[in-house]
Parts: C-alpha cells; structure tokens; sequence
C-alpha cells in the first residue's frame, strides 16, 4: 500500500471536492478518509489516499494535482504519509 | 491515524517557517583512486565520484517532491585529497590539478559543493600535507564548487601551531587572489580543531578514512520553527521554554531521519548519520540570532548570549539524539554572521562583537564562522585567532572551526556581498595588537592534561 495525504487549502467554492475526487477516480486512486474544516471561508482539507492501483506515478499525480488546483483556485499538494508518521508519531 | 490538525502542522513549518532538509552529502571514500601517475588519479577520481553520485541530485529532489519537504543542497564530500594525492602530487600545483578534477565532476553530477580538499595536520604535517595547504589559495581561486578544510588540532593531539601560523598565511593568500569577487576563496576554506570524520556540512565536510566506501549523512535546519514555537514561550519559565525546544528539535529531526533512510535506500548506499543542526540562512525568520532574542534578549551579543546559546544547543541535541537512531557530524546550533540576518542586523548595530562570538563558540557549534574582517588584518592575527579557537575545542573537547574571510581592499564600515546562503556582511574590526612572537614559535602546543583517560 502506498499512502499519501493530499492536502487542499485556499477559498472555499462549490465543486472543490468534486473536481479533486473525479480526478482520483479517473486515475484509480482510492480515498481511505477525508476530514476537513472551513473557517471564514477557507478551505483546508486533507485526504488520505492510496495509490496502489494508480497506474500515475507519484510524480505525474503531484504535477497533474497542482495543475488542477490552480484551476480551481486552491492549492492542491500530495505528499508520502510517512513525514507525518514520522514528524508526529514515536 | 494522521489528523488535519497535524498535517497543517507539518506543512506550515515547510511553507512558512523554512523547514527544510539543508543538505543530504554523501561522503565517498578516495583512497582506491591512489595512482603514481597524476593524471591517472584525477581521471580515477572524477570516475569514481561520477559513478557514485550520478544520482545524487535527482534522488534529493524526487524525496523532496515525494514528501513535499525541500531538500536544499546535494552534496559530496571525499577522502582528504592531502592522503589521496601524497602518492603522486610533488607540488602544489599537482593538488591544484586534483581539484580540478574535483570541479569537474562536481559540474558532472550537479552538486553544489565537493568538500574534501582538506589535510588533517593535528599533530603534524606530511611534506603532501604541506603542499596540499600551500596549495588552497590557488585551487579555491581556480574552482567555484569545492571546499577545503584543514584540521589543525585535537584534544588528543594538542594543537599544530605550524600548521596554525601557515594558514595565517593562506587565507591571506585566498582573499589576495579572489579579491575580485570580494575574498570569496576564504568563504570556502574553514580551519578546524578536533574535525568529525562524518559532517554534512560545508565547507569542512570531508569523508573520513574511518568511513566506509560510500555513506549519506543529511544535515537538518529549522531554525525558523524554532522561532516560531518560542513565540507561544514569551514570558513562561524555563522548564516550558527546554520543553518547546526539545519538542520542536524532534520533529525536525525526524524529517531528516526519514529522508536520510529514503535517500540511503534509493541510493543503495548506507546511511550514516543525522546532524542535528540549526542552521540559518538569509531568508528572514530563518535565523539563530532571532532564536536567541525571543529567549530574551533585546540583541544578539547582549549579556547572557552565551547562556541563552548553551540552553539552546543542548535542548536541540536532547530533542534530536531520540528522533534518530545515528545522530553525528557537528550537530548543534551554527553562528554564521553572513548567513544569518539577525547576527547581521546585531553587528551593524554594535552589539555584537568577535570577542563575544569567540565566548560563544565554546557553546555550541562550530566556531568564528563567516566573518568578514578587514583587508589589511596581519597573517599573523588571523593564525592568533585560528590558534585560540582550536585552544576552546582541544580544552573542551569539542569541534571548532575558524572561517573568516579578510576581505582585501576594504575595512571596517564596508559591506562584501557573498551571494545565495553565504549572504552579505559587514567587515569586523580586529583586536590588532601583535601577537607574532607567539605565532612564530615552531612546533605544536602539547596535547592537555585531560586528553590522557587511558
């Protein structure tokens, strides 16, 4: 299984998460969670996702997410898991 | 499970607080390039750097986009180049040809320094030794990419004070022929008192011969985060001010565990160690001197620097010796005046002086580091300076270092402009009563009394 967190910030808008989760779909990413929170109206989202069946690398899904963020006005980023585990995690 | 809470955590301090991975060097052991024939051996060098650190660069930046943490520099440092050309080299010019290939290769592979030029003299000079030394002025001036560092004592050793009086003389001899570009030949050339065999960091990385072929060593910063967490500190005792430091070290040590491992694999290259470093850059709020004001102090160079400097060294070490399980190199907080806005802004103000950087190097690493001082300062003063440094380190049985660059033309009141994370500085006055009689002694101080714990 290889983990990432995609993280979503900017000005929330409708579609955000339709737009980020069709582009998962369409490339065989699977969401394992979601949680989010908006404050005066900014977004900040993250999802954890698996790529396993993706058939992108990582680097051709970071490149296609900010391409896709800067679309929609958010900034999309998709990092390993394990900085987290590591940084927060004994 | 990872919350959003700790997410954002994480990605603010890459975003906003400059949390990075400075560099990830990869040390590569020379002594298989030894050939009589110089030639011969700079080609055996150039190969053998090329074959081990193709990669090098572009595993940095893919571990970099894969955890979205930059990882600023990709680096080498190589074997002693004094034991890797004694073979072959019979003058400095020789050496200067092994730098060359050094440079060559460093262009080769996209890394943006080679240390290793280095000869390590704590007790006494071979005749390459000596050559290789006589040899740095014109290999700093003639390449862009490689660093050099000379290791002149150690609490073993006590301290080689020919060696001491002689790079008095080179570093003069660097800022002459690099006058030109504002001394810059002295920003790559460090002077070292008990040298680690394993440091990350320029400019005195060199892989030690008690390394093994080939080894990663990354070296972490964050001084900004730290910065960061204190402001939540203001006011509070010193039990919450330890805890925020440890707290925050850890985490950013485990950054640089990580990457260390990752590299390490995708290279096929064992990992060696994490230094566990703060160290600045221009950037603002990515500064050591910011650090030690929001402990307390209205400016760096005030009284109790020192003491602020030792609490903050040793909770960075304690936070960070968990979070990794090899912890080497110089590991400490770094006080570099050009690389660090706040040690700038405390020079031009008055406050801070090179006495009180001298008082506190004996608390932290490394040493008189990136100081500018004037032109016209005697070879003899700077072999002073060099020699009392080395004295803090033998004593204390730490590592440090002298990197002062005397820029020729100018003087106190001038400004020299480095560039990129060696930044500016303004030129320092030196306490310039004579102490050549002292530095023109032969011979070495003796090892002290506490080096003999057999």
């Amino acid at each position: 299984m290889k983990k990432c967190v995609v993280t979503v910030v900017g000005h929330d808008s409708v579609g955000i998460i339709a737009k980020v989760c069709t582009y998962f779909a369409d490339n065989g990413i699977n969401i394992l969670d979601i949680s989010q929170t908006i404050v005066s109206d900014y977004l900040n989202m993250m999802m954890l996702v698996d790529l396993k069946e993706s058939t992108k690398t990582l680097e051709e899904i970071s490149d296609e997410l900010e391409v896709l963020g800067k679309e929609i006005g958010v900034n999309v980023k998709i990092q390993r898991e394990e900085i987290f585990d590591m940084m927060h995690r004994i | 499970m990872i919350n959003l809470y700790e997410v954002t955590e994480t990605n603010k301090m890459i975003e906003q607080e400059n949390l990075d991975v400075r560099t990830i060097t990869m040390g590569i052991n020379l002594l298989p390039c030894v050939d009589e024939d110089l030639d011969k051996t700079c080609e055996n060098v150039y190969n053998r750097i090329v074959s081990y650190a193709k990669n090098l660069v572009k595993t940095g930046d893919d571990i970099g986009r894969d955890f979205g943490i930059p990882v600023v520099n990709k680096r080498v440092s190589v074997t002693p180049i004094a034991l890797v050309g004694s073979r072959c080299c019979n003058s400095a010019d020789d050496f200067v040809k092994i730098a060359k290939a050094l440079e060559k290769a460093a262009v080769e592979t996209g890394v943006n320094f080679i240390g290793g030029y280095s000869a390590l003299v704590s007790k006494s000079m071979t005749k390459a030794d000596e050559l290789l030394i006589r040899s740095i002025p014109k290999a700093m001036a003639e390449t862009e990419h490689i660093c050099s560092s000379v290791n002149v004592g150690s609490t073993r050793t006590g301290i080689n004070m020919d060696a001491v009086r002689l790079l008095g003389e080179v570093i003069k001899e660097a800022a002459e022929l690099t006058k030109d570009r504002d001394s810059i030949g002295c920003a790559k050339i460090v002077v070292l008192c008990n040298a680690p065999d394993d440091n990350p960091f320029m400019a005195g990385a060199f892989h030690g011969v008690t390394e093994t072929d080939a080894v990663i060593n990354v070296g972490v910063s964050g001084p900004g985060v730290v910065n960061h967490a204190l402001k939540a500190t203001k006011g509070e005792d010193f039990k919450v001010l330890c805890e925020t430091i440890k707290k925050t070290a850890f985490k950013i040590t485990r950054v640089g565990q990580l990457v260390a491992e990752e590299a390490a694999a995708r290279l096929g290259v064992p990992f060696g160690i994490v230094d566990l470093s703060l160290a600045p850059t221009p950037a603002i709020g990515d500064s050591v001197a910011e650090v030690l004001e929001k402990i307390g102090l209205e400016c760096v160079g005030a009284p109790g620097t020192t003491a602020a400097l030792a609490l903050l060294n040793d909770q960075v070490k304690k936070g960070g010796v968990m979070a990794s399980s090899y912890v080497g190199g110089l590991s400490g907080a770094f006080i570099p005046v050009s690389e660090d806005q706040g040690m700038i802004n405390a020079v031009e103000k008055g406050c801070l002086t090179i006495e009180k950087l001298e008082a506190m190097t004996c608390v932290c690493s490394v040493g008189l580091d990136m100081i500018a001082i004037p032109g016209d300062t005697k070879a003899t003063t700077i072999s002073g300076m060099i020699a009392d440094e080395s004295a803090i380190g033998m004593i204390n049985q730490k590592t440090t270092a002298v990197r002062i660059i005397p820029v020729a033309g100018k003087g106190v009141g001038d400004n020299v402009e480095f560039g990129g994370l060696l930044g500016y500085a303004p030129i320092m006055p030196v306490n310039n009563f004579d102490c050549s009689e002292f530095i023109n002694r032969r011979g070495r101080i003796p090892a002290p009394i506490h080096s003999f714990k057999n």
